[in-house]
Protein backbone atom coordinates (compact mmCIF):
# COMPACT_ATOMS: atom_id res chain seq x y z
CA UNK A 1 0.00 0.00 0.00
CA UNK A 2 1.09 3.62 -1.33
CA UNK A 3 1.76 5.86 1.32
CA UNK A 4 -0.50 9.20 0.93
CA UNK A 5 0.76 12.65 1.53
CA UNK A 6 -1.21 14.39 4.22
CA UNK A 7 -0.99 17.62 2.89
CA UNK A 8 -2.89 17.00 -1.02
CA UNK A 9 -6.27 15.64 1.14
CA UNK A 10 -6.27 18.79 2.64
CA UNK A 11 -5.46 20.85 0.00
CA UNK A 12 -8.61 19.12 -1.55
CA UNK A 13 -10.47 20.00 1.16
CA UNK A 14 -9.52 23.73 0.77
CA UNK A 15 -10.22 23.75 -2.96
CA UNK A 16 -13.53 22.70 -2.76
CA UNK A 17 -14.63 24.90 0.61
CA UNK A 18 -13.21 27.94 -1.25
CA UNK A 19 -15.58 26.77 -4.32
CA UNK A 20 -17.97 26.98 -2.00
CA UNK A 21 -17.35 29.94 -0.76
CA UNK A 22 -17.17 30.98 -4.08
CA UNK A 23 -20.56 30.24 -4.80
CA UNK A 24 -22.11 31.70 -1.87
CA UNK A 25 -20.85 34.70 -2.10
CA UNK A 26 -21.59 34.91 -6.80
CA UNK A 27 -25.22 33.15 -6.61
CA UNK A 28 -28.26 34.91 -6.25
CA UNK A 29 -30.48 31.92 -6.31
CA UNK A 30 -31.11 30.69 -2.87
CA UNK A 31 -30.97 27.12 -3.83
CA UNK A 32 -27.75 27.53 -5.09
CA UNK A 33 -26.44 28.90 -1.71
CA UNK A 34 -28.30 26.36 0.15
CA UNK A 35 -25.89 23.73 -2.10
CA UNK A 36 -22.80 25.95 -1.85
CA UNK A 37 -23.27 25.97 1.86
CA UNK A 38 -23.54 22.14 1.58
CA UNK A 39 -20.22 21.62 0.01
CA UNK A 40 -18.42 23.82 2.72
CA UNK A 41 -19.79 21.49 5.15
CA UNK A 42 -18.55 18.34 2.92
CA UNK A 43 -15.05 20.06 2.45
CA UNK A 44 -14.65 20.53 6.35
CA UNK A 45 -15.85 16.34 7.30
CA UNK A 46 -13.34 15.64 4.37
CA UNK A 47 -10.39 17.65 6.40
CA UNK A 48 -11.57 15.68 9.40
CA UNK A 49 -11.37 12.48 8.12
CA UNK A 50 -8.01 13.02 6.61
CA UNK A 51 -6.42 14.53 9.86
CA UNK A 52 -8.28 11.24 11.47
CA UNK A 53 -6.67 8.82 8.38
CA UNK A 54 -3.20 10.02 9.16
CA UNK A 55 -3.33 9.22 13.31
CA UNK A 56 -5.61 6.33 12.38
CA UNK A 57 -8.48 7.25 14.90
CA UNK A 58 -12.01 6.78 14.76
CA UNK A 59 -12.37 10.24 16.34
CA UNK A 60 -12.39 11.90 13.02
CA UNK A 61 -15.45 9.37 11.33
CA UNK A 62 -17.54 10.37 14.49
CA UNK A 63 -16.89 14.32 13.59
CA UNK A 64 -17.63 13.58 10.52
CA UNK A 65 -20.91 11.96 11.86
CA UNK A 66 -21.50 14.98 13.77
CA UNK A 67 -21.36 17.18 10.71
CA UNK A 68 -23.57 14.79 8.24
CA UNK A 69 -26.39 15.39 11.44
CA UNK A 70 -25.66 18.97 11.08
CA UNK A 71 -26.11 19.20 7.24
CA UNK A 72 -29.46 17.22 7.08
CA UNK A 73 -30.98 19.37 9.89
CA UNK A 74 -29.68 22.22 8.42
CA UNK A 75 -30.71 21.58 4.61
CA UNK A 76 -34.47 20.07 6.30
CA UNK A 77 -34.85 23.88 7.82
CA UNK A 78 -33.70 25.23 4.87
CA UNK A 79 -35.75 24.27 2.27
CA UNK A 80 -38.73 24.77 4.52
CA UNK A 81 -38.04 28.01 4.50
CA UNK A 82 -37.16 28.55 0.69
CA UNK A 83 -40.61 26.76 0.02
CA UNK A 84 -42.40 29.51 2.52
CA UNK A 85 -40.20 32.38 0.61
CA UNK A 86 -41.26 31.02 -2.79
CA UNK A 87 -44.63 31.12 -1.70
CA UNK A 88 -44.68 34.47 -0.48
CA UNK A 89 -42.76 36.37 -3.04
CA UNK A 90 -42.89 34.26 -6.04
CA UNK A 91 -39.23 34.12 -6.43
CA UNK A 92 -35.75 32.30 -5.48
CA UNK A 93 -34.06 35.97 -5.92
CA UNK A 94 -32.16 36.25 -2.33
CA UNK A 95 -32.41 40.28 -3.33
CA UNK A 96 -36.29 40.57 -2.30
CA UNK A 97 -35.84 39.46 0.50
CA UNK A 98 -33.82 43.07 1.35
CA UNK A 99 -36.42 44.47 3.19
CA UNK A 100 -38.28 44.10 6.63
CA UNK A 101 -41.78 44.63 7.25
CA UNK A 102 -42.88 42.83 9.80
CA UNK B 1 -4.87 3.04 -4.46
CA UNK B 2 -3.20 6.34 -4.90
CA UNK B 3 -3.88 6.72 -8.24
CA UNK B 4 -7.52 6.23 -7.34
CA UNK B 5 -7.33 9.13 -4.46
CA UNK B 6 -5.74 11.70 -7.22
CA UNK B 7 -8.69 10.72 -9.67
CA UNK B 8 -10.92 11.04 -7.34
CA UNK B 9 -10.00 14.17 -6.13
CA UNK B 10 -9.80 15.50 -9.54
CA UNK B 11 -13.45 14.93 -10.82
CA UNK B 12 -14.68 16.18 -6.98
CA UNK B 13 -13.07 19.35 -7.96
CA UNK B 14 -14.34 19.23 -11.66
CA UNK B 15 -17.55 18.70 -10.65
CA UNK B 16 -17.72 21.04 -7.60
CA UNK B 17 -16.68 23.65 -10.38
CA UNK B 18 -19.61 22.65 -13.01
CA UNK B 19 -21.69 22.82 -9.85
CA UNK B 20 -21.18 26.72 -8.80
CA UNK B 21 -20.96 27.40 -12.74
CA UNK B 22 -24.57 25.94 -13.91
CA UNK B 23 -27.39 27.86 -14.55
CA UNK B 24 -30.11 24.06 -14.83
CA UNK B 25 -30.56 24.29 -11.31
CA UNK B 26 -31.19 20.22 -11.75
CA UNK B 27 -28.06 20.04 -13.51
CA UNK B 28 -26.31 21.33 -11.06
CA UNK B 29 -27.91 19.19 -8.13
CA UNK B 30 -26.53 16.07 -10.38
CA UNK B 31 -22.94 17.41 -10.50
CA UNK B 32 -22.96 17.91 -7.04
CA UNK B 33 -24.50 14.00 -6.56
CA UNK B 34 -20.94 13.50 -8.79
CA UNK B 35 -18.78 15.40 -6.50
CA UNK B 36 -20.49 13.88 -3.18
CA UNK B 37 -19.72 10.28 -4.54
CA UNK B 38 -15.81 10.97 -5.28
CA UNK B 39 -15.50 11.98 -2.21
CA UNK B 40 -17.16 9.26 -0.86
CA UNK B 41 -14.38 7.08 -2.71
CA UNK B 42 -11.59 9.21 -1.42
CA UNK B 43 -12.76 8.26 2.52
CA UNK B 44 -12.74 4.87 1.26
CA UNK B 45 -9.33 5.30 -0.14
CA UNK B 46 -8.56 6.75 3.56
CA UNK B 47 -9.86 3.67 5.11
CA UNK B 48 -13.13 4.80 6.47
CA UNK B 49 -15.62 1.97 4.51
CA UNK B 50 -18.37 3.25 7.35
CA UNK B 51 -17.83 6.71 6.01
CA UNK B 52 -17.81 6.40 2.79
CA UNK B 53 -21.34 4.49 3.09
CA UNK B 54 -22.65 7.21 5.28
CA UNK B 55 -21.72 9.96 2.55
CA UNK B 56 -23.47 8.13 -0.36
CA UNK B 57 -26.42 7.03 1.54
CA UNK B 58 -27.08 9.72 3.55
CA UNK B 59 -25.72 12.51 1.43
CA UNK B 60 -25.95 11.66 -2.06
CA UNK B 61 -28.91 9.73 -1.17
CA UNK B 62 -31.03 11.28 1.47
CA UNK B 63 -30.11 15.10 1.44
CA UNK B 64 -29.73 15.24 -2.32
CA UNK B 65 -33.34 13.78 -2.86
CA UNK B 66 -34.61 16.33 -0.16
CA UNK B 67 -33.16 19.05 -2.12
CA UNK B 68 -34.91 17.44 -5.29
CA UNK B 69 -38.12 17.34 -3.66
CA UNK B 70 -37.61 20.64 -2.82
CA UNK B 71 -37.14 22.28 -6.27
CA UNK B 72 -39.75 20.18 -7.92
CA UNK B 73 -42.30 21.89 -5.08
CA UNK B 74 -40.91 25.03 -6.38
CA UNK B 75 -41.23 24.76 -9.96
CA UNK B 76 -39.01 26.45 -11.43
CA UNK B 77 -38.70 26.82 -15.19
CA UNK B 78 -37.82 27.85 -18.34
CA UNK B 79 -37.73 31.54 -17.08
CA UNK B 80 -35.87 31.10 -13.93
CA UNK B 81 -32.99 29.38 -16.11
CA UNK B 82 -32.95 32.65 -18.31
CA UNK B 83 -32.66 34.72 -15.35
CA UNK B 84 -29.67 32.64 -13.64
CA UNK B 85 -28.03 33.18 -16.51
CA UNK B 86 -28.50 36.94 -16.61
CA UNK B 87 -27.60 37.11 -13.09
CA UNK B 88 -24.02 34.75 -14.07
CA UNK B 89 -22.66 37.82 -15.74
CA UNK B 90 -19.10 37.68 -15.99
CA UNK B 91 -18.35 40.66 -13.94
CA UNK B 92 -20.22 39.02 -11.38
CA UNK B 93 -17.48 36.48 -10.41
CA UNK B 94 -14.44 39.18 -10.68
CA UNK B 95 -14.72 40.44 -6.76
CA UNK B 96 -15.94 36.89 -5.05
CA UNK B 97 -13.07 34.90 -6.79
CA UNK B 98 -10.40 37.31 -6.27
CA UNK B 99 -10.93 37.49 -2.48
CA UNK B 100 -11.34 33.42 -2.67
CA UNK B 101 -7.95 33.40 -4.20
CA UNK B 102 -6.53 35.04 -1.68
CA UNK B 103 -8.12 33.06 1.12
CA UNK B 104 -6.87 29.77 -1.45
CA UNK B 105 -3.36 31.08 -1.89
CA UNK B 106 -2.94 32.04 2.14
CA UNK B 107 -4.55 27.54 3.01
CA UNK B 108 -2.01 26.30 0.47
CA UNK B 109 0.87 28.14 2.03
CA UNK B 110 0.20 26.93 5.00
CA UNK B 111 -0.28 23.53 4.04
CA UNK B 112 2.46 23.29 1.51
CA UNK B 113 4.69 23.62 4.88
CA UNK B 114 3.23 20.42 5.87
CA UNK B 115 5.21 17.27 4.29
CA UNK B 116 4.01 14.31 6.58
CA UNK B 117 3.21 11.47 4.49
CA UNK B 118 1.03 8.31 5.94
CA UNK B 119 -0.06 4.60 5.00
CA UNK B 120 -3.95 4.71 5.52
CA UNK B 121 -5.14 1.95 8.16
CA UNK B 122 -8.54 1.03 7.95
CA UNK B 123 -10.45 2.12 10.62
CA UNK B 124 -13.90 0.01 10.01
CA UNK B 125 -17.71 0.16 11.68
CA UNK B 126 -16.94 -1.31 14.53
CA UNK B 127 -14.26 1.02 16.10
CA UNK B 128 -16.17 3.95 15.30
CA UNK B 129 -19.15 2.33 17.04
CA UNK B 130 -17.46 1.17 19.75
CA UNK B 131 -16.68 5.11 20.67
CA UNK B 132 -20.17 6.15 19.63
CA UNK B 133 -21.84 4.56 22.03
CA UNK B 134 -18.83 4.56 24.96
CA UNK B 135 -17.44 7.73 25.42
CA UNK B 136 -19.60 9.64 22.41
CA UNK B 137 -22.69 8.85 23.76
CA UNK B 138 -23.74 12.37 24.70
CA UNK B 139 -23.56 13.73 21.61
CA UNK B 140 -25.68 10.42 19.79
CA UNK B 141 -28.31 12.17 22.12
CA UNK B 142 -27.43 15.72 20.88
CA UNK B 143 -27.79 15.13 17.35
CA UNK B 144 -30.95 13.19 17.77
CA UNK B 145 -32.38 16.54 19.59
CA UNK B 146 -31.28 18.49 16.85
CA UNK B 147 -32.76 15.94 14.21
CA UNK B 148 -36.02 16.38 16.03
CA UNK B 149 -35.87 20.49 16.19
CA UNK B 150 -34.93 19.85 12.29
CA UNK B 151 -37.91 17.44 11.13
CA UNK B 152 -40.54 20.08 13.65
CA UNK B 153 -39.35 23.25 12.98
CA UNK B 154 -38.87 22.22 8.61
CA UNK B 155 -42.79 20.74 9.14
CA UNK B 156 -43.88 24.15 10.55
CA UNK B 157 -42.21 26.42 8.48
CA UNK B 158 -43.03 24.00 5.30
CA UNK B 159 -46.61 24.07 6.36
CA UNK B 160 -49.20 26.10 4.47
Amino acid sequence: MQSIPMEHGLILAAILFVLGLVGVLTRRNIVFILMSLEIMLNACGLAFMVAASKWGHAEGQIMFLMILTLAAAEVAVGLGLIIQMYRRYQSVDVNVLNEMKG
Amino acid sequence: MIELFYLAAFVAVASTVCVILQSNIVHALIYLILSLLSIAVIFYVLGAPFAAMLETIVYAGAIMVLFLFAIMMLNLGQHSRDMEKAWLRPRVWILPGLLAAVLLAQLLNVLFALDQDFVPVEVGVLEVSKLLFGPYVLAVELASFLLLAGLVSAYHLAKK
